[in-house]
Order: structure tokens, then sequence, then C-alpha cells
């Protein structure tokens, strides 16, 4: 099979780990974070980062979901999704520092929608990116303030982060190789 | 929740729901389909709650409300559902347009097709109207009421508010008591309701129903009961029609009174019901006849929230209809 494993269960832990503690030092703490996860599977993701960060700074932050669905620029190309999943963010954003948490920043298409969807919500004083991969061949001048690990990849490579939450099994992070 | 993908009680057509172009009754809605739908209205109620309740989705997509007979709530719920998913909104009703000139439907379509329009939301008084516009419009059509024959968007509505305040519908017992006869909320309730795995049966005085064998042999499942108070104990939903006073005029009551006697809804007849049950009304209400003003208000009537649900179904019906842009 023309499938290769970038990451395997320990080295997503430990990214998650790592970035848990990046958010700490980057925001002189974490009293005004909020960390917000991507549907899907940025939401278990921002689970587990703010259960590092409970672990490392002994204080809770907020979580919250959002979906970028009502905010996309391809509703032409791909048309509309059959389900859309509830944004549901708990705490007032504006004044606080807004950590989005997705797995995969590829053309920054999704982050762009994100930030729409952020701003209807509330004015955050900052709003910061974190990711378990980046992949490149970003499409907006869009950047990742927190990288679980930066993997080259060529575009007909398609890149699959599988997390127990929603996947069941090990996580692991995968590419596999496209026939384009 | 998991539901069978086709519920037994009634046939289904099947169509591919990712592909639905228009929606002119639920009879081709499959139990999944109807379950999507109401779990994004889910999401879209959220949308509504917003201090700025908007989302760019339809920017650029040209929503025509086309009335050909009068309407407040559906109307003014279309054009905020639209709004609210950023589409342009157009209206036209029937009086003041060049329909009063002559003007066909088949050309009104065409005139707002050349226009633009995405998404037409149609009502008419005659039964099928929507059907043969869909046959003249490269977009797609909403069916927001056709004669006596089908609403969809009020019954998904309906269905939307029963899982919110009752947190299922498979299995629920549903009364629907009125008009039924003259009724297109009633039909497509029926469509839905049954597909849904709910047990439906209709009530009023046997003028207002029809021919019992004509109902059952399109729905088998579907129950007729022609007394209201032994009905009540049984019933997790009582879902009341509007009598119209032509009613009584055409002979098939005697008297609005003996109606309001017999299956009119008020307090005593509330307490019958148990503890959990609600009382719906699509409206507008006759308040006197088919609804006492109390029981309208009461803590079991959801009446209101069915006019609030309006709005974040419909917004779930127009983004479904919106893939690829019509090649006009």
């Amino acid at each position: 099979m023309n499938e290769r494993q970038i990451m395997t269960a320990d080295e997503v832990r430990r990214a998650i780990a790592r970035i848990a503690h990046e958010i700490g030092e980057r925001n002189g703490g974490v009293g005004q974070v909020v960390l917000v996860g991507i549907y899907r599977r940025g939401i278990p993701l921002a689970k587990r980062i703010a259960a590092a960060i409970s672990h490392i700074e002994g204080s809770t932050v907020a979580i919250g979901a959002l979906d970028i669905a009502l905010y996309r620029d391809d509703l032409e190309l791909r048309g509309p999704s059959t389900h859309i999943q509830h944004t549901n963010i708990p705490v007032d954003i504006t004044g606080k520092i807004v950590v989005l948490v997705d797995d995969v920043l590829y053309t920054g298409r999704t982050i762009r929608a994100a930030l729409d969807a952020l701003t209807d919500l509330g004015r955050p004083e900052r709003i910061q990116l974190a990711v378990l991969v980046d992949r490149g061949h970003r499409e907006l001048p869009i950047r990742a303030d927190f990288v679980g690990k930066n993997v080259p990849t060529a575009i007909s490579e398609d890149v699959a982060v599988r997390l127990n939450e929603v996947d069941g099994g090990d996580d692991a992070v995968m590419i596999h190789r496209g026939d384009a | 929740m998991t539901m069978p993908a086709v519920s037994p009680h009634v046939p289904w057509t099947p169509t591919e729901s990712r592909k639905r172009r228009h929606v002119l009754d639920l009879d081709d809605f499959s139990t999944q389909e109807i379950t999507d739908i109401l779990d994004s209205a889910t999401s879209m109620k959220e949308i509504l709650g917003r201090s700025v309740p908007q989302v760019p989705i339809l920017r650029g997509r040209t929503v025509v409300n086309v009335f050909y007979e009068e309407s407040t709530r559906t109307r003014m719920s279309f054009e905020l559902a639209a709004r609210t998913l950023s589409a342009q909104v157009m209206s036209m009703t029937a009086k003041g347009s060049s329909v009063e000139k002559g003007e066909s439907l088949i050309d009104t379509i065409r005139t707002i097709q050349a226009l633009g329009a995405d998404i037409i939301v149609m009502r008419h008084g005659e039964s099928g109207a929507p059907y043969l516009a869909a046959q003249h419009f490269k977009g797609s059509i909403i069916n927001a009421g056709d004669g006596r024959h089908a609403h969809p968007s009020q019954a998904l509505l309906d269905l939307f508010t029963i899982r919110e305040q009752l947190g299922t519908l498979e299995g629920l017992r549903v009364t629907i008591v009125g008009d039924i006869v003259h009724s297109r909320v009633a039909r497509s309730n029926i469509w839905g309701m049954l597909r849904c795995g709910m047990h439906v049966t209709l009530c009023g005085p046997s003028t207002l129903i029809g021919d019992v064998r004509t109902w059952q042999a399109t729905f088998p499942t579907l129950k007729v009961h022609y007394t209201l108070d032994d009905l009540l104990p049984d019933t997790d939903v009582v879902m009341a029609l509007r009598i119209q006073k032509e009613r009584m005029q055409a002979g098939l009551l005697p008297a609005l009174r003996e109606y309001s006697t017999y299956f009119g809804l008020d307090e005593a007849r509330l307490t019958r019901l148990p503890a959990h049950a609600i009382v719906m009304h699509p409206g507008p209400m006759n308040e006197g006849v088919e609804i006492m003003p109390e029981a309208a208000t009461s803590p079991r009537s959801v009446i209101e929230t069915q006019v609030t649900n309006g709005v974040a179904v419909r917004m779930a019906l127009l983004y479904r209809l919106s893939g690829e842009a019509p090649a006009v």
C-alpha cells in the first residue's frame, strides 16, 4: 500500500505536551486562554491540549467547538455538508486569547473560515493557531503559532490524522501517496 | 439517536439525498434525510441566538419568495432564514404583480429565473402548482404550501419542535385534531411523522376527516378516531389545526360552538394529557374555536417555539439545496 507513517501514538502524545507547554510560555500563563477546536479532529485535540495544560499549569482552560461549514468559500465546488455541527463556545471570547486547534494545516482556507467565524462571535484580544501537522502548500497568508510536526508533502499526497476518540484504535499520522 | 434508514410504516422511493434539488413534499424524504435536516437545524438555531445572527454561506445566492396566497409567518420565516444565511431576498405576491394582468405561472417562473434566482419559495392555492413550477425552473423550488396538498417546511419544523421538546420521535403518539381533509399541514406531517416511526391518529368530526379507507390505502398504520377526550390520556403530542369559518358555510360543520365543545383544546382537556405532553398549532389560530386562549398560552403549548424553530429549519433547507450554482 502507498502509505507511510509519519507520527506514532507516542509522537502525537509528545507533540501535544509540547504544544501545551508552548501555549503557556507564549502567553505568560493560560489565564486568558480559550482553546477552540475545529470539527472534527480539532475538538479531541483541543481537549487533549487542555488536559495537558491543566497538568502542567495546574489550572483549567475553557474549550469550545467551532464548525466552519457556513464560512467556507467553496460551496460551489463541493456542495453543502450533510451535517452542520454545533458551534459551542461556552465563554465570551471578547478580550480573550483564542487558540484555534486543528489537525492538519494545508491550504489555510479552513483557518480563514475559522477566523471569520470567530470574529462573528466576539473580538478576541489575540487569535493563535495550533496544529498537529503542517504539511505546507498554503494558498493564503496564514501560519501556525504551534506546530506538532512540519511535514513536507507533495500536493498529490494525502495526510490522514487518526485519533482514538474519532477513529478508534491507536493515534497515528499517515501519508498516502496519491495516484496523480 | 440511531434510526432505521427507512421506516417500515410508509413505503419509500429512494432519492439521493445529497443531490436533492427541490423540496415539494416529505413523501420523498428518507428517515435519514429528515434526521440530517433536523440535526443541521439544531446548529442553525445556535446562530439565531447570537448577537450578530448572520453567517456568510449563501452570499451571492438569490432566494425569491413567490406567494400567490397570503401568509405572515411562513413568508417572514423564509425571508429571515435566507437573510441569516446572507442570501439576497426578493418577494413577489400575486397582488400587485403581473399575475393580475394575467401572467401565467410558467411565465412568472421564467421571469424570476431570468432575474437570477437560485431558489424559489412558493406558495400557491392550487395543489401541485410547485411541481409545475419545478419543471420550468433550473434552480430549486421549495413548496411553502400548495392548496390542500403539502407544506413540507411546516412539517419539518413540527418534527424538529417535537424532537427538541420530547427528545425523540420514534414511538411517540401524535393526535392531529381538526380540519384534516383540507389541511396541507396535516398531510405533510403524516408523511414525516410516520416515516420517523411515530404513531399518528387523526381526530375530528367525520366530515373533516374524509374517507378512512382512502387514508389507509396510502398510510396503512394511520388511525382515525372521532372523539378526542378518550384519546388524550394516550397522546404525547396534540396538534390542533385551524377551523376555517367557510367550512361551516359548506355544511361540513353545524356550528363552530359545537366543534369547540367536542374538539376545542381548553384547560380541562389539557389536564387529560400525560404530564409530559405538548400542544402544537401551525397557526394562524382561531382562538376560541379549535383552541382556547388559556390552552394556547399554557406551559404545555409550544406554539411560539414552533415559529422560532421554523427559521432554523428553513435555514437548514435553504443550505441543503445550495449545491453548485445553477447553470443559467
